[in-house]
């Protein structure tokens, strides 16, 4: 059977309560839910200020989390290709898009156009970190985390090299609302590297069988359904506390991978 | 010039190792030059284009478009009622063209479902559904119920659409890079095969027109009034394609001797901005020589190059000087976007299809509508189709964001 071996050299991530990993990894070891109320608008470091000011909420929410990610792993993110992952990419520019398309098409934005790209964010973190390695713009509808950590652990055995590995959401907003349940937005990175480095938490990806998920604490669900990009919160537990776990992720449903984190 | 040679950023992107190829088993493309691979390669041959003036939509724009007749009256079966728009049933029908269907079910029958990828490209995917969802809000604002369907507006509905009809189990994922997208799963696919995940892949894309993509690229000025015209000076942008197309891509060993091959791919990134690309082409060279690598080739052995040649002011005149520099001037290179418009995301697919047809029928097609090319253009800018009996065929396909991604075919034994 296939298994693929990687290590976790970087972890970041952006969410309700939990901002950044300091203190999203102290809360996962903890017994206590972190903070309701959603985390104020990041400011990415490696975005120059400009692009902080324009750039759409999810390239915000993705730079910050690969910015912390790859200061972690001590990794150039010029070097880093990059796996990027997505349920609905950035719904406020569809929202606007729609809206916009149903009244006056003619006036619409150019920026808000090609800003509405699904690797919108990937090309612009490309873009402001100077990186010209392959760069991906995923999707596996709510199995967006499980799809696209699939496929930077992929590259990162074929390339014996460390990836950029990002998943994020946002929330819903107009009439999308309707359909997109989301209502916060979640990020989170993880720079992986070949299991032969010395560092970093191992983590090995083999194809789950057919039994159900673990249950999860009851928080993590209910943050999964404001966000599917928190369908990694088990995987960051996993990964902040001492002992090995086995979890499974669906990645693409019926598709689904058994993750096994030894810390 | 040795693939070697290429410029590469300092201390970075070690070249990749030569990859075993790929069988492509079975292969289809349907876009307004025609349903299914006969129809598509007969256009090409006579050189009858597909555009016509826009048509589409309520308030159509002055421009011209690749339209596939009869979406509307196509249907997907009864049980994907909830996942219906447009670009699932020009995935439909191209499923149904060119035995690809029959095929691929038969590689989930051979190798069970747990063992077939499911990897396609698109940009827009179902978001012409969303649009029309925003046309008829109830009272307070809402979907109306026919439209309540988070799958329906999702970038995944293409995939988990062709995932269903298909039966797959295996690896399933939506490439969304804009302009690069279907060509960069037979980049993902080919490590899944190679790295034990999956035996065979269906890959591909799907894009339909949809207001989006026509005011979008509108607003930017990117459109053409006319015909596109790649490579002309007198180009004046695009014209907006839809599109479908799929291959099977499984290991040489249980394939036919004929069966075409993909031997390399490359990805990059331009790392310079969001809708134009690097001015010296560095992303595109960087792209070219890793699909080049991967092939065991230099680029002396490329015959023919399926441009991206968009007809954009920019992208034409980048890519032209890319060509003339890199390849030799025995190379024969086009655009074939005169014949389909851009299909975006389904671009990657409807090229590498037409690069298989060079291979398997022996002509390469020319450049229609390019009639003075622009003098960045080298000696291997084809404007007329030749015949001729291509081993290996490039496809270049480049997205907004500056993604990057190219491949290279390569001609079957005799059977």
């Amino acid at each position: 059977m296939s298994e693929l071996a990687v290590r976790v050299t970087g972890i970041g991530v952006y969410g309700p309560g939990l901002c950044g990993w300091e203190q999203a990894s102290a809360l996962l070891r903890g017994d206590q839910p972190p903070a309701a109320g959603d985390a104020p608008k990041p400011a990415p470091p490696l975005l120059p200020a400009a692009e902080r000011r324009r750039a759409p909420d999810t390239v915000l929410y993705a730079a910050q989390a690969a910015a912390e990610a790859c200061a972690m792993a001590a990794a150039d993110p010029a070097q880093l290709p990059c796996v990027f992952s997505s349920t609905q990419g950035d719904i406020a520019i569809t929202d606007y898009m729609c809206a916009t398309l149903a009244s006056t098409p003619r006036e619409l934005s150019p920026t808000k156009f090609h800003n509405s790209v699904h690797n919108a964010a990937v090309g612009y973190w490309s873009i402001a970190t100077g990186c010209r390695a392959p760069s991906t713009a995923l999707s596996a509808w709510t199995d967006s985390v499980g799809g696209g950590l699939f496929e930077a652990a992929v590259q990162t055995v074929d390339g014996d090299a460390p990836v950029l590995f990002v998943a994020y959401d946002a929330a819903s907003v107009g009439p999308l609302r309707s359909v997109v349940p989301f209502d916060c937005g979640f990020a989170l990175a993880l720079v992986l590297a070949p299991a032969a480095n010395g560092a970093g938490a191992q983590l090995r990806l083999r194809r789950a069988g057919h039994a159900p998920a673990e249950t999860t604490d009851g928080w993590m669900e209910a943050l999964r359904a404001r966000n599917a990009a928190a369908a990694g919160l088990p995987l960051l537990q996993a990964l902040a506390g001492a002992q090995p776990r086995s979890l499974r992720l669906s990645a693409g449903a019926p598709f689904a991978l058994q993750l096994q984190v030894t810390p | 010039m040795q693939a070697g040679d290429f410029p590469r950023l300092p201390g970075t992107l070690r070249l990749p190792t030569p990859i075993p190829p790929l069988a492509v088993t079975a292969h289809t493309a349907t876009s307004a030059a025609g349903r299914g691979v006969v129809a598509f390669a007969r256009a090409l041959r006579e050189r009858r284009g597909g555009l016509r003036r826009n048509d589409f939509g309520s308030e159509p724009l002055d421009c011209w478009i690749g339209r596939v007749d009869g979406i509307e009256d196509t249907a997907v079966p009864a049980e994907f009622a909830a996942i219906d728009c447009r670009n699932n049933r020009l995935a439909w029908i191209g499923l149904n063209e060119d035995g690809f269907l029959d095929a691929a079910r038969a590689a989930v029958q051979r190798y069970g479902a747990d063992r077939v990828a499911v990897v396609l490209g698109t940009s827009t995917a179902s978001i012409g559904a969303t649009e029309e969802a925003y046309c008829g809000l109830t009272a307070d604002g809402s979907f109306a119920p026919s439209y309540r369907n988070f799958l329906l507006h999702a970038p995944h509905s293409l995939v988990a659409f062709v995932q269903g009809v298909l039966g797959t189990a295996g690896p399933a994922c939506t490439v969304a890079t804009a302009c690069s997208s279907s060509a960069k799963v037979f980049a993902q696919a080919e490590r899944l095969i190679r790295l034990g995940w999956a035996d065979a892949a269906v890959v591909g894309g799907v894009d339909t027109l949809c207001g989006s993509v026509l005011f979008g690229f509108n607003a930017l000025q990117l459109v053409s009034d006319a015909p596109c015209r790649p490579f002309d000076v007198a180009r004046r942008g695009i014209s907006i394609g839809e599109a479908a197309g799929f291959a099977l891509l499984e290991r040489t060993a249980v394939a036919g001797r004929a069966a075409p091959l993909l031997r390399g791919w490359g990805e990059s990134s331009d790392a310079h901005h969001m809708s134009s690309p690097h001015p010296q082409g560095l992303g595109a060279r960087l792209a070219i020589a890793d699909a080049l690598q991967r092939a065991a080739l230099d680029a002396s052995a490329v015959d023919y190059v399926n441009m991206h040649g968009t007809a954009t002011p920019a992208n034409d005149a980048v890519e032209a000087t890319v060509v003339a520099e890199v390849f030799p001037a025995a190379t024969r290179a086009s655009s074939t976007k005169g014949w389909t418009g851009h299909t975006l995301g389904a671009a990657g697919i409807v090229e590498a299809v037409a690069c298989l047809i060079a291979l398997e029928q022996e002509f390469i097609p020319g450049t229609l509508n390019c009639s003075n090319p622009d003098p960045l253009c080298g000696p291997q800018l084809a404007l007329d189709n030749v015949a001729s009996a291509p081993q290996i065929a490039l496809s270049s396909s480049f997205g907004f964001g500056g993604n990057n991604a190219v491949l290279v075919f390569g001609r079957g034994g005799r059977a």
